[in-house]
């Protein structure tokens, strides 16, 4: 008769249990450490890529297809001035889908012709055409933007930011303004422009205007290219050419959605960062149970020989303890996952994003607890494996 | 089986040391089916020592020792620890009960390393602990029972899996004379439908209740008296 030591499967889940249910609260705070490590991970996957997705979607509503030529500053030129037929010119390439040239004129602005002359609130003026809204795919927050028929006339549409320094953020149809020492009418007000936040800080009013009460010469300084996407590169290429043949060096072309896919990058550098810093939270978590179940192990000395007389092997008490730091690993785990997602849900819902959080993250910290719970576990585990029943039964 | 449930011969224990100790100094004991020996002695004398040796918790220097028949010598660590889980049942002078468990489930612990299922584990649990008394203490945890009722529960526990012979390290040591009644009581009750017995003390009141009497001194048997 050969006599073995059994323990069932699912025995071994209930004497894994029994530290936690001895001393609970012991069990809790040990665990707590990776929660808060699992729970900054998750939350920092979920964050990133909730903001990512609300860049994309920016990105998305944008368009990536917009191209700004601006007379630059070549080295040696002093600063370039575009010609007077560039827009005519680069709306001749043939992938190119819209056009708007902006100039400016040097004039203050005011709210009444009774504001102190110093303080002109940092407001320019600029001088467009209607083209210019659809070339932007900028909207109006209220009132009307120029044509053709307002075009000759002191009339004038507000970019977001100027509009809140003039007092007029809420446009009842009917405001003046003192516009280079004499009266404009405000006919609209423009939401923020994402892709041309100069122009938020200005006022803009038609060239027939402009020509006639500034002496505007017609030369602008910018242009706003939308070209078909899959010719970009192609476009951008011969822009400065085109748009002066003379000089093309002296003109600078950007590409303002450039700066919105460089902040996703620099993001994603920080998530990086961050997730590393999760990690070390989780790995000092993981320390954690190990030093309290070292603890535990020695505590439980009595216990542990009680198990070795009713016939435990080595392997079983070995089994129980891995099987203790596993349950407070995962439960851990668990609650870290479900509070990094809702720190991410909380954060994202104030900065109004849409709330993501990526399927890798929850499976991600599930598996990393559960590999820091077995790894947590195994020294105590042996330390109480190799525990002579003698020593175990005499100590306690 | 006319088989001796233990049978000892040249047992020598000794610890390391310099000199080392020798705390069991050729031993020869046999403990036939049935009986109840009280083991006495100063501290010291290697009671518990020689207690060990018995349950295979400890491995002799030299000497021999058979359990049911069955040599000990040379049995793997899991071999002993199948011995143990199969043939002995101890009871410790710390009940060594676990807190936050029923009274029940701790008599039911006694067939866990066995790969006896929950339900028939807690199944022969009720019957071990109406043989202790204790039915209507089935669902009291352990904390809230008196030091008696836990050192019964004890009993119970090494009772349930039907060992060949319980050994019991000082059971009354931690208890009042009351209550030390009442758990010899029981013992010799266990002796009396012929469960074997090995007990530990230092009391020789409670020695007196046993047939036959072990007295060791420095590691040797100085007196070996049955009373009939």
């Amino acid at each position: 008769m050969t006599d073995v030591s059994l323990l069932r499967g699912e025995d071994i889940l209930r004497v894994a249990a029994v530290g936690l249910r001895t001393r609970p609260t012991r069990a809790i705070l040990s665990a707590l450490g990776i929660t808060i490590g699992i729970a900054s991970m998750v939350a920092v996957l979920g964050l990133s890529e909730s903001s990512k997705s609300d860049l994309i979607a920016s990105l998305d509503r944008l368009g990536t297809n917009l191209i700004v030529v601006e007379a630059g500053s070549g080295i040696g030129f002093g600063t370039g001035t575009l010609t007077e037929t560039a827009e005519a010119m680069v709306s001749r390439i043939a992938p190119v889908q819209g056009v708007s040239a902006v100039g400016s004129v040097e004039a203050n602005v005011y709210r009444t012709d009774l504001v102190p002359e110093s303080r002109s609130g940092g407001i320019s003026v600029r001088v467009t055409a209607s083209s210019l809204l659809e070339t932007l795919g900028a909207t109006l927050a209220d009132g009307r933007f120029l044509d053709g028929a307002t075009d000759h006339l002191p009339v004038a549409v507000l970019g977001s930011v100027a509009a809140e320094r003039l007092g007029l953020s809420a446009f009842d149809g009917s405001a003046s303004i003192w516009l280079g020492g004499r009266w404009f009418g405000v006919i609209g007000v423009l939401d923020p422009i994402e892709l041309a936040p100069t122009l938020d800080r200005s006022v803009l009013i038609g060239e027939d205007a402009a020509a006639a009460l500034f002496d505007y010469d017609g030369i602008p300084d910018s242009l706003y290219v939308r070209a078909a996407p899959e010719h970009i590169d192609a476009v951008i290429a011969v822009l400065p050419a085109t748009a002066d043949p003379e000089s093309p060096d002296q003109i600078e072309v950007s590409r303002p959605t450039d700066a919105l896919e460089a902040r996703a990058a620099a993001e994603g550098a920080f998530t990086a960062l961050f997730l590393g810093l999760g990690l070390v939270a989780l790995v000092v978590g993981g320390v954690g149970v190990a030093n309290v179940m070292v603890i535990s192990v020695l505590e439980r000395r009595g216990e542990i020989g009680l198990r070795r007389s009713l016939g435990a092997t080595r392997r079983h008490v070995a089994l129980q303890f891995v099987g203790e730091a596993l349950i407070l690993a995962v439960a851990g785990g668990l609650a870290g996952v479900a509070l990094g997602a809702a720190v991410t849900a909380v954060y994202a819902a104030a900065r109004g994003w849409s709330v993501l959080v990526p399927a890798v993250a929850i499976w991600g910290g599930i598996t990393a607890s559960i590999l820091i719970g077995g790894v947590a576990g195994l020294y105590p585990a042996r330390r109480a494996a190799r525990m002579a029943p003698t020593e175990a039964l005499r100590s306690a | 089986m006319t088989e001796p449930v233990l049978e000892i011969a040249g047992l020598t224990k000794e610890y390391p040391g310099s000199p080392p100790v020798r705390a069991l100094d050729g031993i020869d004991l046999t403990i036939e089916r049935g009986e109840a020996v009280a083991i006495i002695g100063p501290s010291g004398s290697g009671k518990s020592t020689l207690l060990h040796m018995m349950g295979t918790l400890d491995r002799p220097t030299s000497g021999s020792i058979a359990i049911a028949g069955r040599n000990l010598d040379g049995l793997s660590d899991d071999e002993l620890s199948a011995v143990r889980s199969r043939h002995i049942g101890f009871v410790f002078q710390q009940f060594h009960l676990l807190p936050g468990y029923t009274a029940l489930d701790n008599v039911a612990d006694g067939l866990l390393y066995r790969g006896t299922p929950l339900e028939e584990r807690r199944r022969l649990g009720r019957t071990a602990l109406e043989r202790v008394g204790l039915a209507d203490r089935a669902r009291h945890h352990a904390e809230k029972l008196s030091g008696g009722e836990r050192q019964r529960v004890a009993v119970a526990r090494a009772l349930v899996g039907r060992p060949d012979i319980i050994l019991a390290d000082e059971p009354t040591g931690n208890l009042d004379s009351k209550m030390s009644d009442a758990v010899i009581e029981l013992l010799s009750d266990l002796h009396r439908v012929g469960i074997t017995l090995v007990v530990i003390t230092h009391e020789p009141d409670i020695a007196h209740r046993f047939a036959r009497t072990v007295e060791l001194r420095d590691g040797r048997v100085v007196h070996d008296r049955s009373a009939a």
